[in-house]
């Protein structure tokens, strides 16, 4: 059993080095720029690519895969550096979020990019024969590649090292990741820095891919099963600290290792809930450095209720809606019921974001535990559907409100990620356990009863959404709405005249949530069914990328985001093959026309 | 290339109007649309040949002059692979597109969400590619049939296999959705059934196309069984076998492998395809009778390109909706939904039929060995096992199937 463990372990190493290289390219980007780089894993995807058409063509003996293995990490260097140079140096000024929204359009983009460049069908990488030996190891034969791998990781954690503390370079990356203002009034030209700091992320990310081809072949779903592990391993090791995120790689490599030998069945949801533990013992990370509280430029306005031309076309749209519902057909409805979903999902997000200024990637989570609530009452317990949203909303709020009480601790990036990692445990509990959640297949035939009829939902779908957007707005001009922006801007202030910022905050959290999981549990009855997807990292992300692309600034701006964002989505993928692209570079289009959003 | 939508509707209206030349069409004959919904982007390695063949029989059906004298129309949706979205194509195909038949579908909690849609909407869905017995069996309605051999026949095909093999201690590893664990079930059932001296001693269930090989990998050897039960497919099983290969999994193990002698996923494997393992496939090199060296020629001629499984199963589908169609004489949804039912259809790999009492049809698929020639892995020593012959008695199809 011993050797066993020790064999286990050993192979989880050997996995630790290829996402040390990722994570610590996403950690260096972090700290230096302040941009979470959603599009870090579709770097690493392109090295895999890279990496296979350049080996591919090579001789398979050792030196020469040593050499396309750095053809293909400068290359994705190169290509780092130049998507810094002309898309993300332009954001910098603008909200800190509207980053992350952009990477994550580029994320798409790359997808279809990828796709039409190599093709849709995984490509293998031929092994050579010393790509196939092993050696004797405890009586057990363990490949010799993974060796490589697990001496690679601190050999580049060395190198990293000596950079950082032997050349100029590494103490203008440190200077930055510490100070950044103050580096660029001491008169250090910024730009050069964050260029050669993406390119250098970016080639650890490709170097990470093309060093996986060996053990995986090159395919389209690299960026997506890596950034989710990545941001783990660099949330657990400290943002912005190499050292940390060599120390979380091992950590979360030999944990999911063992966690295959020892809990098969819970492997999904180990790594979260490591990283929950850690953000809620050691908000900065296990070896990460606690961060001076900058003011990122965000600059809030005070909110105005909307003037009576805004007041009466959204009456309008309302009316419009109302008529093409009653009158249109079943499809017609179905996308009128997914907007007003999206609409109240999104201005749910908008409370936490805009008046409690509090970041939050897992929003997700609310909405899918009301959609799973709702489910499971009406399939389990047979409740009519007024009980089931009711049990939606309820579990949603409370849930939000438990988990809040930890939340409202944290602030900034450490807060927006303990969101992301409740809502992956929430995504891994879904998924994982079947029994009760139907796990991938999720949980079918829950459409509204018979009697109620396709236009009395629709009806009671509009109803719900336009009242709950109206009843968070009223919130948010009661007292409570003041009070929580007043916590936000001046923390100190509010404090002095009575105001418990962190009891506020967690009363907006249990709204938002109860808000989003009334969203969720429509969603259930509007499409019959539910699954994980509902909780995943997308669903956040389309929330985040509804209310930005509408502007944070007022209650008007996730509504007209929320419209926006389903419509395009819906036409484009109708309209193309190459829908994600569409979407990336019209998100790309608005956002630079627009940093601000759509409502000023 | 012919990958795209908009090619594909290209060569579908050329079609169309080559065959709207022959006297056989009416003059305004309206075509019949089917709607197709599947993972293209998420499943290419099977969707494209997949695609590919139902452009084939669409054409063909077309040049003999159509269904009811009727062309047939073909429209493509890509679900990335998610539940969800399928639902939401599938609203626009009948709402707004106006399809008269819903088919499709590769994952098989995709294709469950389709049948529950069909249900609740009184719409035709004939699944294509889907293997969970769910669809016909435990939730299977009287919407909803399905073309290919399900888990729980080629679980069966398999066993007869399995059962002949001396191993005593088995291990499973199969992708953790609908389609692996329950082909693990009926696979540890029907083994146990002929066998029962056998002991399961490790089930490993990696989330589908995350699998940490090297792991996944110890952790069976570790467990030291005699043989393995293998579900994964795609790039699981690429990285599952360099990994079993590296390790010496394999050596003096036996393996039983469902899909892994379909060609999409054998070829993947390059010169690291296992010899002699137990699996059903598709012999494409080796089959000599007349219904597949005729598909393949139209095939190659068409594409320029031998046919994968997928595309057998593309070609098949058409065929199974054209010959449904026929026998219900009409396009309205519950005429098809009872008329369906014992409609006869030919296949690459000879007649097969719709069965009235659980919407299964009966095409069937090979078994036999894989062995390495040239580099490349191909099947041997195989044999076609038919549908009908795989399929549980009509007494427990009835207790299996509660909606009759």
């Amino acid at each position: 059993m011993l050797s066993t463990l020790a064999i286990q372990a050993l192979t989880g190493l050997a996995s630790a080095s290829s996402l040390f290289l990722v994570a610590s390219g996403l950690s260096v980007i972090f700290g230096v720029t302040r941009v979470v780089n959603f599009a870090h894993g579709s770097l690493c995807m392109l090295g895999a690519y890279l990496g296979w058409s350049v080996l591919s063509r090579l001789p398979h003996d050792p030196a020469s895969f040593a050499a396309g293995v750095v053809m293909a990490s400068l290359g994705v260097a190169l290509f780092g550096a130049a998507l810094e140079a002309t898309l993300l140096r332009r954001l910098y000024r603008a909200p800190a979020l509207l980053q992350l929204l952009a990477t994550f359009a580029v994320l798409l983009v790359m997808q279809d990019g990828v796709q039409h460049i190599w093709g849709p069908a995984d490509l293998p990488l031929p092994r050579g024969v010393w790509l196939r030996s092993f050696v004797p190891l405890l009586g057990e034969r363990f490949p010799f590649y993974d060796l490589i791998l697990i001496a690679i990781g601190p050999l580049v954690l060395l190198a990293l090292w000596m950079v950082m503390a032997r050349t100029r370079f590494g103490v203008l990356l440190r200077a930055a990741t510490e100070n950044r203002d103050m580096l660029s009034a001491l008169g250090v030209d910024e730009r050069f820095l964050f260029t050669a700091v993406f390119a250098l992320g970016a080639g650890l990310a490709g170097l990470g891919g093309a060093l996986s081809l060996p053990e995986n072949s090159a395919n389209l779903g690299i960026d997506l099963r890596v950034v989710t592990d990545a941001f783990v391993v660099v949330v657990v090791g400290g943002m912005g600290s190499i050292a940390g995120a060599y120390l979380a790689a091992v950590l979360v490599g030999v944990m999911q290792a063992m966690g295959i030998l020892l809990l098969p069945k819970a492997s999904l949801v180990l790594v979260f809930v490591l990283m929950a533990l850690v953000l809620v013992l050691r908000p900065q990370g296990v070896l990460g450095q606690k961060q001076t509280q900058e003011n990122d430029g965000e600059r809030f306005h005070r909110v105005r209720a909307a003037p009576p031309w805004q007041r009466i076309a959204g009456l309008a749209v309302v009316l419009l809606a109302l008529a093409v519902g009653l009158a249109g057909g079943d499809f017609a409805r179905s996308v009128l019921e997914e907007m007003a979903i999206a609409v109240l999902f999104a201005a749910s997000l908008h409370v936490l974001l805009g008046p409690g200024g509090m970041i939050s990637f897992g929003h997700a989570a609310w909405f899918g535990i009301g959609a799973y609530a709702v489910a499971l009452t009406t399939s389990t317990l047979a409740a009519p559907l007024p009980l089931a949203l009711l049990a939606g909303v309820l579990a949603a709020g409370a849930v939000a409100a438990i988990v809040g009480l930890v939340l409202v601790r944290l602030s900034g990036v450490s807060l927006a990620m303990l969101t992301l990692a409740f809502a992956q445990i929430a995504w891994a509990v879904a998924t994982q356990w079947s029994e009760v959640t139907g796990g991938d297949d999720g949980i079918l035939g829950i459409w509204p009863p018979s009697g109620l009829g396709a236009r009395l939902f629709f009806l009671l779908c509009l109803c719900l959404s336009v009242g709950g957007v109206l009843l968070l707005r009223r919130a948010l001009f009661a007292p409570f709405g003041y009070a929580l922006r007043a916590s936000r801007d001046a923390a100190s202030r509010a404090a002095a005249s009575g105001i418990d910022g962190a009891k506020l905050r967690l009363a907006a959290f249990a709204l938002a949530g109860a808000a989003a999981g009334l969203a969720g549990g429509l969603s259930t009855f509007s499409k019959g069914s539910v699954f994980p997807g509902s909780l995943a990292i997308f669903r956040s992300v389309d929330a985040l990328a509804m209310v930005l692309l509408g502007g944070v600034q007022s209650m008007v701006g996730p509504v007209v985001g929320a419209l926006a964002y389903t419509g395009l989505f819906d036409t484009l993928l109708l309209a193309s093959d190459y829908w994600r692209a569409l979407l990336g570079i019209t998100l790309l289009a608005l956002i630079l026309w627009r940093p601000q959003g759509l409502v000023k | 290339m012919s990958l795209n939508r908009r090619t594909l509707l290209a060569t579908t209206g050329a079609a169309l109007t080559a065959g709207a030349l022959r006297p056989a069409f009416a003059a305004a004959a309206a075509p019949i649309r089917i709607g197709e919904i599947n993972s293209y982007t998420a499943i290419p390695a099977f969707t494209l040949p997949y695609r590919k063949g139902m452009e084939l029989a669409v054409a063909q059906i077309n040049a003999d002059g159509g269904v009811l004298g009727r062309p047939l129309e073909l429209l493509v949706r890509d679900d990335a692979g998610k539940p969800d979205d399928t639902l939401r194509l599938a609203a626009e195909l009948v709402g707004e597109q106006k399809v008269d038949v819903l088919a499709g579908g590769y994952l098989s909690n995709v294709g469950l969400a389709l049948s529950d849609f069909a249900l609740q909407n009184k719409r035709l869905f004939v699944a294509g590619e889907p293997l969970t017995d769910a669809l016909v069996w435990q939730k299977g309605n009287r919407y909803t049939y399905r073309l290919r051999p399900s888990t729980y026949m080629q679980a069966l095909m398999l066993v007869e296999e399995a059962a002949k093999l001396p191993a005593k201690t088995w291990a499973t590893v199969a992708p953790n959705y609908e389609y692996g664990t329950s082909t693990v079930k009926w696979f540890k059932q029907l083994l146990l059934a002929r066998r029962p001296d056998v002991k399961f001693v490790a089930d490993q269930l990696p989330p589908l196309g995350k699998i940490d090989a090297g792991a996944v990998v110890a952790a069976i050897e570790q467990a030291k069984p005699q043989a393995i039960f293998n579900v994964t497919f795609g790039a699981d099983l690429t990285n599952f076998v360099r990994q079993g290969n590296t390790r010496g999994l394999f050596d003096g193990r036996a393996v039983v492998s469902v899909l892994s002698g379909e060609p999409e996923y054998l070829e993947a494997l390059g010169d690291e395809a296992p010899s002699d393992w137990i699996v059903t496939g598709y012999p494409v090199v080796g089959v000599t009778d007349k219904a597949n060296t005729d598909f393949i020629a139209a095939y190659k001629a068409k594409f320029n390109e031998a046919p994968k499984m997928g595309s057998v199963v593309g070609y098949s589908l058409i065929k199974s909706i054209a010959a449904g169609i026929a026998k219900s004489k009409s396009t309205d949804q519950d005429a098809m939904a009872a008329g369906f039912a014992g409609a006869h259809f030919a296949t690459p790999f000879g007649d097969a039929m719709w069965r009235a009492q659980d919407h299964q049809s009966t095409l069937g698929t090979y078994v036999g060995r894989t062995a390495l020639k040239d580099g490349h892995g191909v099947m041997v020593n195989w044999r076609y096992v038919d549908g009908a012959s795989a399929l549980p008695s009509d007494d427990m199809v009835k207790t299996l199937r509660p909606a009759g």
